[in-house]
């Protein structure tokens, strides 16, 4: 099944005053259980192509057809449903509500799509075994290395069950022990629970686990390899 | 979920939360102390003035306030006066028979405010006997008559000695006497310290030739909240198209409108108090929806809507405006307790003026729990549309440009 489609993807910053082609048509294919990374020079259009697939923003030209949906024909309030139930987000850094707990954080799409006491507790409890957090669930983000936050973020975009998980330069701000680690755990839950990723990275070592490896340059896709 | 996230977003920093707090604190203490200051002193100057002579309410024949003329003398049956003083509101009915006369002493003639009294009740109410400064208070039976003392002086007269008053009467009746001065009393304002004189009130009925007849009744009540109670049970008595029952502030227009000149100075300060506490509160709010944009952004991110998320900070700030509220109040009940129990003194000249008219040179503040209600309600309030900022900002933001620092 198709996770992601795109066709003719354009963005244009700033159409009014000083144009800035950051997507110039993407067609893009990305089916269930892939390991993709996002890969490319700075400034060829990564987050801004993350970015759409991911509903934060529109495009200018083209379309874009998440989970079997048109995405431009949700409302402002229909996106940002769309995405708390189909999309999982992990962005650079600081993607933890400081005021919450870790396990806290995890629970937190959850609750907002009204899931039970009983699923949320078990699937917290499950997620946060995942990414070996166990022990650290009543930590508050401030109270946890940066791969920890990571992995916290991973298990929230885990939580409720998206289709896919966009993390947009994930290892960013990781040293490279951290970034094994969080690259181990998304690769196992890709291959145990057949999640789809999407990721870009500017990390060799991150492109070198991936399993297919999109290049972008200046907003066009010059090379898409597979590596199965 | 949406109280608990609010209520530790308000600790996030907690530096800020106290300083905002308390500067909502200092504005329902200083508000409602002014405020209850304010309402205090002009309690105290009504009650001052009232107990002085007109007392909170009075009785007389329709018409006569407007023109005061002994014409309009009237009586009450034993039965009516009998259940009026029976009202519970009311402790006192102080009758009196007033009117214009002059006085004379071999060669010399001043006009002078006539009034027959009950002495013991008339006590109860103004303090006459207190302002004796030579001879003795008036007996129920005696035949004499007091003097105020600025003119006795003006008459040369002293106690014992003898005065002429000539008057007219009722309906027109020629009414003259001649009266032994029992007493002088002195009044701090010189104006009634020129003209008061006071006989015993059936003397002064005989000598207005009108037997049994009253031109006022002076109501002591002793608690102001009292005071509409009262006469509405007065109301209920007499026959309200044959007597007017009136209240101190138609009695004492003047007192009422200085009053309300005065409240309205206050209404500037206030103005400025709480532009001031708006202006901290709102920098407060806006610094914090600044540093959460970013937050803002992720979780817009990852689904909340921004309904929600903008329901959560407003309760956020709401919750504050709350407990800065809350602690103003606790804060001011005590203080404006205490200065209402130990008031403060004036000095120097007002006070001098203050005592001469025979009151007490002081400030208490009214304990008034509506006081520190509206005071907190107000900033409350305040807050709660300051509160709407965020509201804005929200609708509007952004998820990627927010998270891109
Ligand atoms: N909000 C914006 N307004 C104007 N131009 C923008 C905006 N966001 C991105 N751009 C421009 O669009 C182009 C693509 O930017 P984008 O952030 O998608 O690149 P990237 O591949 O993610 O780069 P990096 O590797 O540095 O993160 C760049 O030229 C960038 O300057
Ligand atoms: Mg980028």
């Amino acid at each position: 099944m198709d996770v992601i489609k795109t066709k003719g993807v354009t963005k244009i910053y700033n159409p009014d005053k000083i144009p800035v082609y950051a997507l110039n048509g993407v067609d893009l294919l990305i089916e269930e259980g892939e390991f993709t990374a996002i890969v490319g020079p700075s400034g060829s259009g990564k987050t801004t192509l993350l970015n759409i697939i991911g509903g934060l923003d529109r495009p200018s030209g083209g379309a874009v057809m998440v989970h079997g949906q048109n995405i431009a024909e949700l409302s402002d309030n229909q996106l940002i449903d769309f995405r708390k139930d189909y999309i999982g987000f992990v962005f650079q850094a600081y993607n933890l509500i400081p005021v919450l707990t870790a396990q806290e954080n995890v629970e937190f799409v959850m609750l907002l799509q009204k899931r039970s006491k009983t699923e949320r507790q078990q699937r917290v409890a499950e997620l946060m075994d995942a990414v070996g957090l166990s022990d650290k669930m009543d930590r508050r983000p401030s109270e946890l290395s940066g791969g920890q936050q990571q992995r916290v973020a991973v298990a929230r975009a885990l939580a409720p069950k998206p289709t896919f998980i966009l993390a947009d330069e994930p290892t960013a701000n990781l040293d490279s022990k951290s970034t094994e680690n969080l690259l181990d755990i998304m690769t196992r839950l890709n291959k145990e629970e057949n999640m789809t990723f999407v990721f870009s990275t500017h990390d060799q070592r991150v492109i070198d686990r991936a399993r297919r490896v999109v290049t972008l340059v200046d907003g066009e896709i010059s090379k898409d390899e597979r590596r199965d | 979920m949406v109280t608990k996230l609010a209520w530790r977003n308000i600790w996030r920093n907690k530096r800020r939360t106290w300083i905002t707090m308390a500067s909502i604190l200092f504005a329902v203490l200083f508000g409602s102390f002014m405020e209850a200051l304010q309402q205090g002193a002009w309690g105290n100057m009504i009650n001052n003035v009232v107990n002085f002579y007109m007392g909170y309410g009075q009785i007389h024949q329709k018409g006569y306030w407007d023109e005061q003329v002994i014409d309009k003398a009237f009586t009450l049956s034993p039965q009516q006066l009998q259940e009026i003083e029976a009202i519970e509101e009311i402790q006192g009915v102080v009758p009196r028979i007033e009117s214009f006369g002059l006085v004379s002493t071999t060669g010399m003639t001043r006009g002078a405010l006539v009034v027959g009294i009950d002495p013991a009740l008339e006590q109860s109410l103004t303090k006459l006997e207190d302002r004796i400064v030579a001879g003795a208070y008036l007996e129920k039976a005696d035949k004499s008559v007091l003097v105020a003392e600025g003119l006795a002086k003006i008459l040369k007269l002293g106690v014992q000695d003898t005065l002429v008053i000539i008057s007219q009467g009722y309906h027109g009746v020629n009414a003259a006497g001649k009266y032994l001065i029992k007493g002088i009393v002195k009044f701090g304002s010189p104006e009634l310290n020129k003209q008061m004189v006071y006989l015993p009130l059936p003397v002064a009925q005989q000598f207005y030739g009108a037997e049994g007849l009253l031109t006022s009744i002076a109501l002591k009540i002793e608690d102001q909240d009292d005071i509409d109670a009262g006469l509405a049970a007065i109301g209920e008595v007499l026959d309200t198209s044959a007597y007017e029952i009136m209240k101190w502030d138609a009695l004492l227009p003047d007192l009422v409108q200085a009053k309300s000149l005065d409240s309205a100075g206050n209404y500037i300060v206030y103005f400025i108090l709480y532009s001031i506490i708006a202006f901290g509160i709102f920098g407060t709010i806006l610094m914090m929806t600044k540093e959460r944009e970013y937050e803002f952004g992720i979780l817009i991110g990852i689904g909340m809507r921004r309904f929600r998320l903008s329901a959560i900070v407003w309760l956020e700030i709401v919750l504050l405006g709350m407990l800065g509220a809350l602690m103003g109040i606790v804060v001011s009940t005590p203080i404006v307790w205490y200065f209402n129990k130990n008031p403060m003194r004036f000095s120097g000249n007002y006070a001098d003026l203050l005592e001469k008219f025979g009151f007490e040179p002081i400030f208490p503040t009214a304990f008034d729990p509506k006081i520190f209600v509206t005071q907190a309600l107000i900033i409350f309030i305040m807050t709660v549309l300051l509160a709407l900022y965020p509201w804005f900002k929200i609708r509007r933001l952004k998820p990627v440009e927010a998270m891109r620092d």
